[in-house]
């Protein structure tokens, strides 16, 4: 259907071309018109430079995507979006005003640029586009948003386990109305402290293992109803009457649970949403807000090279193509391919303007260099990855990649020693018992493999965020919280822990504890807030 | 199919509501930057945005994260020259590990910029001129414009072209009525017996019908409006400074900026608040704002003077029932003889009785000190009155938040 209407289009063109051609019509079937030619973007051109993008793009070359929502926005309301961490919608927090002022402080002051687009993983997924970009980079920012990042978000199992696209905008207006209704029943202040503390644990708010049920607006109202239904059934005055228990059957009763939870749980959040001894059920309900959004951007946060890079490719496949068709002239493609290589950019260590490693550069480079081994192998290539190297249908081998992996293992798997060359990647080790630092491994034959794991651990979890767990709840005694970290190779907690710790209390109304203990479980630390 | 949508009309300003929280939330540390501000700047330059530095430590958000210490690898990229093992010294503790330059630019403070409207909101927060009547005055200088029908008379911007032309219209039928009458009379025995006499008469009369102008003078009519006094709360803010050669370059400067804030407040809060600036050595005058800030003149010190001359003006020009009548004095309390009694005497028997307010700003040689004014002024005991000491300039700004802090309703 839609190619249908493209095609149609394309010999319109043709024979637009047929007639302003008088003589020698040779050439005019080949080379089909470009869409347009400057800067100037309209809604039409938009319209169909998407038309032939998505022909392109799902097409020729089988993407599968939710259906595109293209929304242009200003300046400052992509500034907006940033704020509110890329939703369109959000409840009221001071620490969004926070960032929009930090943001709009480096843009005026032009320390930074804004992005050219934002796409939010819901279906229908919605892409930003800024105004002031051009028609080439509107036409970049579609391929690379509504067809990149969508079929991505779409594919990728984290995305498919721990998001669901259907629901988030939904919830995220049943969360922004609860706030509200918050607000103005509890009072501002009392919102905001539920709010600050939950977004300290934010980051400790994740499952990391079981599949949460999906939600819609409706299903979440009735459900909080119900919990605070429950709660209130559960209350019965005439428990209070009763004599206290004795020594003896508090003891045993302890003795028959000897220690809760049973096993350490990582998702602090949830935890203390179930069983803190002093929620109000409202107060419940915005952990458990805070905690759904910490779990919506998990996948985003384990896939951001991944993510990137396969939206960076497929922009520049997509775009050649386009030219490769006659739709776009070699100006537009000019302009693509700075911004291109802008994106890519990978700087060395010792330039100015380095950051580490690139998500975009690295991610693009790898599925790049997937295609490349599919189709051009060199003999080192069939010796690392037998199994791919020359098989030709680097398309499935690409969309396989982009379904089951996480940065993490996407790395450990598929970084080639001839990108770790091209990268010049080398490891510095920074050890606590050594006076200096020292270069672990390069990118040499003894190295590659090295490098490959130590990067690759660099995207793993535990090595952003530390590992604290809760591992007691005195149920029966006096109600105290135990939190573990455990030490990950020797690195302790910044000294915000304290301030954490005391959010946590905030949150648990009892004495809460955080036990450190090193590699072999022996206690190396505590802190106590009572 | 996709769709594609203009949002570029929506709200722009989605964030306004937690740019406000932000504000809110650390107002008091954003008080203090604005108070930093207001001290450093010159007195022309109060009433502009400014550039807000707040320690970034004070409002970071917490959360579990990896400290310094224990033992990782980081892979960079980019390697020219390195191999395997090659040692390199420790980075200084500020900034970031190995390579990382982009890493090392810790960031201190929390920067950004308040619009002028923000600035002088958190300026004046809170504040206002107490116990403000809205009085109805006989010398009224509101006016409200209000429609009062049509007059014959007016400017043509006002005329009303409906009216008038149906003035016009009714004067010509008025008017051709007897004539037309006439001409039918005429035409009748015309048709009877024709005679030369009647065809001329017909003839005038036709003539006479003809020239009835279409639009006289006497049928233009025009919109009357009038100006219909309106009830206002006006005030006049009396502002007494010391000169005297006592009072050093540095104390002047101190009054001088406290007034600033002080007119600042004024004309931005009020509309309709005369200012009458007087300024006293040994005897007092009625400056203009320019002289009151900028000038410099010296001498004796007899505070009475200014008193004085506040009372005269106020008996000439404001009339303590129809004005709402402020004080605010600053000196460096240094009177002489019987002067500060008599001050006192003055200021409690004959000028509180008719003010709302009146404050008095002490700018001591040392802070702690009180001149002998504020000794004999701290037997006033009047809720009208209120006495504060300043001795640097950033005690200027919570002096005036103190003076003029709105009451609790």
């Amino acid at each position: 259907m839609i190619s249908a209407t493209v095609d149609e289009r394309k010999t319109a063109a043709g024979q637009a071309t047929d007639v302003a051609q008088t003589a020698g019509a040779a050439g005019a079937v080949a080379a089909a018109r470009p869409l347009s030619t400057g800067a100037e973007w309209t809604f039409d051109l938009i319209d169909a430079y998407d038309r032939a993008i998505r022909e392109i793009a799902v097409g020729e070359f089988g993407l599968d995507c939710y259906p595109n929502q293209i929304e242009i926005i200003a300046s400052e309301q992509m500034l907006d979006a940033y704020a509110s961490l890329g939703l369109p919608i959000g409840y009221s927090h001071w620490s969004f005003g926070k960032e929009f002022i930090r943001n709009e402080h480096l843009y005026r002051k032009g320390h930074q640029g804004l992005a050219y687009e934002i796409v939010i993983n819901s279906n229908p997924c919605i892409a930003y586009l800024m105004e002031e970009n051009t028609m080439a980079m509107q036409a970049l920012v579609i391929a690379h948003a509504c067809y990149g990042h969508n079929s991505f978000f779409k594919g990728n199992y984290l995305f498919r386990q721990w998001t669901d696209a259907e629901a988030i905008i939904d919830y995220m207006v049943f969360a922004k109305k609860y706030v509200a209704q918050c607000e103005e029943r509890y009072g501002l202040e009392a919102v905001e402290e539920v709010l600050d503390s939950c977004h300290a644990l934010m980051s400790h708010g994740v499952d990391r293992y079981h599949h949460p049920a999906p939600l819609s607006v409706e299903e979440e109202r009735r459900r909080q109803i119900e919990r605070e239904r429950h709660a209130w059934k559960q209350f019965d005055e005439i428990w209070r009457t009763l004599p206290a228990k004795s020594r003896g059957r508090e003891r045993k009763g302890m003795r028959a649970e000897p220690s809760f939870p049973a096993e350490p749980q990582e998702n602090l959040l949830y935890f203390i949403e179930k069983h803190s001894p002093c929620l109000e059920p409202w107060q419940a309900e915005i952990v458990r807000i805070v905690r759904k959004m910490a779990q919506y951007f998990y996948p985003q946060g384990q896939t951001k090279v991944m993510n990137e890079g396969w939206a960076t490719f497929w922009h520049y496949t997509i775009l050649n193509r386009l030219f490769d068709k006659g739709l776009v002239d070699s100006g537009f493609m000019l302009e693509v391919l700075a911004a291109h290589t802008n994106v890519i950019a990978q700087r060395g260590y010792d330039q100015r303007g380095y950051a580490g490693i690139n998500p975009y550069a690295l991610g693009y480079a790898m599925f790049t260099e997937l295609r490349r081994i599919c189709e051009t192998p060199s003999e080192e290539d069939r010796h690392w990855f037998p199994d791919i190297a020359g098989c030709r249908n680097w398309r499935k081998v690409l969309d396989f990649a982009m379904r089951n992996y996480k940065d993490e293992s996407f790395i450990a798997q598929y970084l080639s020693p001839r990108l770790m060359r091209e990268f010049r990647l080398f490891a510095i080790a920074d050890h606590e018992g050594e006076d200096s630092l020292f270069v672990d491994v390069i990118h040499n034959d003894q190295g590659y493999r090295r490098l490959r794991r130590l990067l690759a651990a660099q995207y793993n979890r535990d090595y952003q965020i530390p590992d604290v767990q809760i591992v007691r709840y005195e149920r029966r005694g006096d109600r105290s919280l135990t939190l573990r970290h455990r030490r990950h190779r020797g690195r302790p907690l910044d000294e915000a822990a304290e301030q954490v710790l005391k959010h946590v209390h905030r949150l648990w109304g009892f004495t809460v504890r955080l036990v450190t203990v090193d590699e072999n479980d022996k206690q190396v630390g505590m802190l106590e807030v009572k | 199919m996709s769709i594609i949508i203009d949002r570029r009309l929506n709200d722009r300003n989605k964030n306004a509501v937690n740019r406000q929280r932000f504000l809110r939330r650390y107002k008091a540390q954003i008080q203090r930057a604005v108070d930093q501000m207001v001290s450093k700047r010159s007195i022309t330059d109060m009433e502009r945005g400014g550039t807000v530095n707040i320690p970034i430590k004070d409002i970071s958000e917490p959360s579990f994260r990896h400290g310094k210490g224990g033992d990782r690898e980081i892979v960079h990229a980019g390697n020219h020259s390195f191999s395997p093992g090659d040692r390199i010294p420790r980075p200084p503790p500020e900034r970031g590990t190995a390579g990382g330059q982009g890493e090392g630019d810790a960031q201190d403070d929390f920067v950004f910029s308040l619009s002028r409207e923000e600035f002088m909101n958190l300026f004046f927060d809170d504040l206002e001129l107490p116990r403000l009547v809205r009085n109805v005055l006989g010398d009224v200088r509101e006016y409200k414009w209000r429609r009062a029908g049509y007059t014959p008379s007016g400017v043509p911007a006002n005329l009303s072209i409906l009216r008038s032309l149906r003035n016009a219209t009714a004067r010509r039928i008025a008017l051709r009525g007897a004539l037309q009458r006439e001409l039918c009379e005429v035409e009748a025995a015309l048709q009877r017996a024709p005679t030369p006499e009647l065809l001329r008469r017909a003839e005038r009369l036709r003539a006479r019908i003809r020239h009835l102008p279409f639009l006289d003078e006497v049928d233009l009519r025009f919109r009357h409006r009038v100006r219909e006094p309106q009830p206002v709360a006006r005030a006049a803010m009396f502002c007494l400074m010391d000169v005297s050669a006592s009072m050093t370059e540095e104390k002047k400067d101190l009054a001088k900026r406290f007034f600033a804030l002080l007119y600042l407040f004024l004309s931005r809060k009020y509309e309709r608040v005369d200012l009458i600036f007087i300024r006293h050595t040994d005897n007092a005058q009625e400056v203009d704002e320019q002289t009151f800030f900028y000038g410099t003149q010296s001498g004796g010190t007899v505070v009475l003077s200014a008193l004085k001359l506040m009372d005269e003006i106020i008996a000439s020009r404001y009339d303590a029932s129809t004005w709402n009548l402020y004080g605010a004095q600053v000196s460096d309390g240094d009177a002489f003889g019987a002067d500060p009694e008599k001050s006192r005497a003055f200021l409690e028997e004959k000028l509180l009785p008719r003010l709302r307010y009146f404050a008095y700003v002490e700018v001591p040689d040392e802070p702690g000190r009180t001149g002998s004014l504020a000794h004999t002024y701290g037997r006033i005991e009047d809720e009208r009155f209120a006495m504060r000491s300043v001795s640097a300039r950033n005690g200027i700004y919570p002096v005036l938040r103190e003076l003029f802090a709105r009451e609790a309703a």
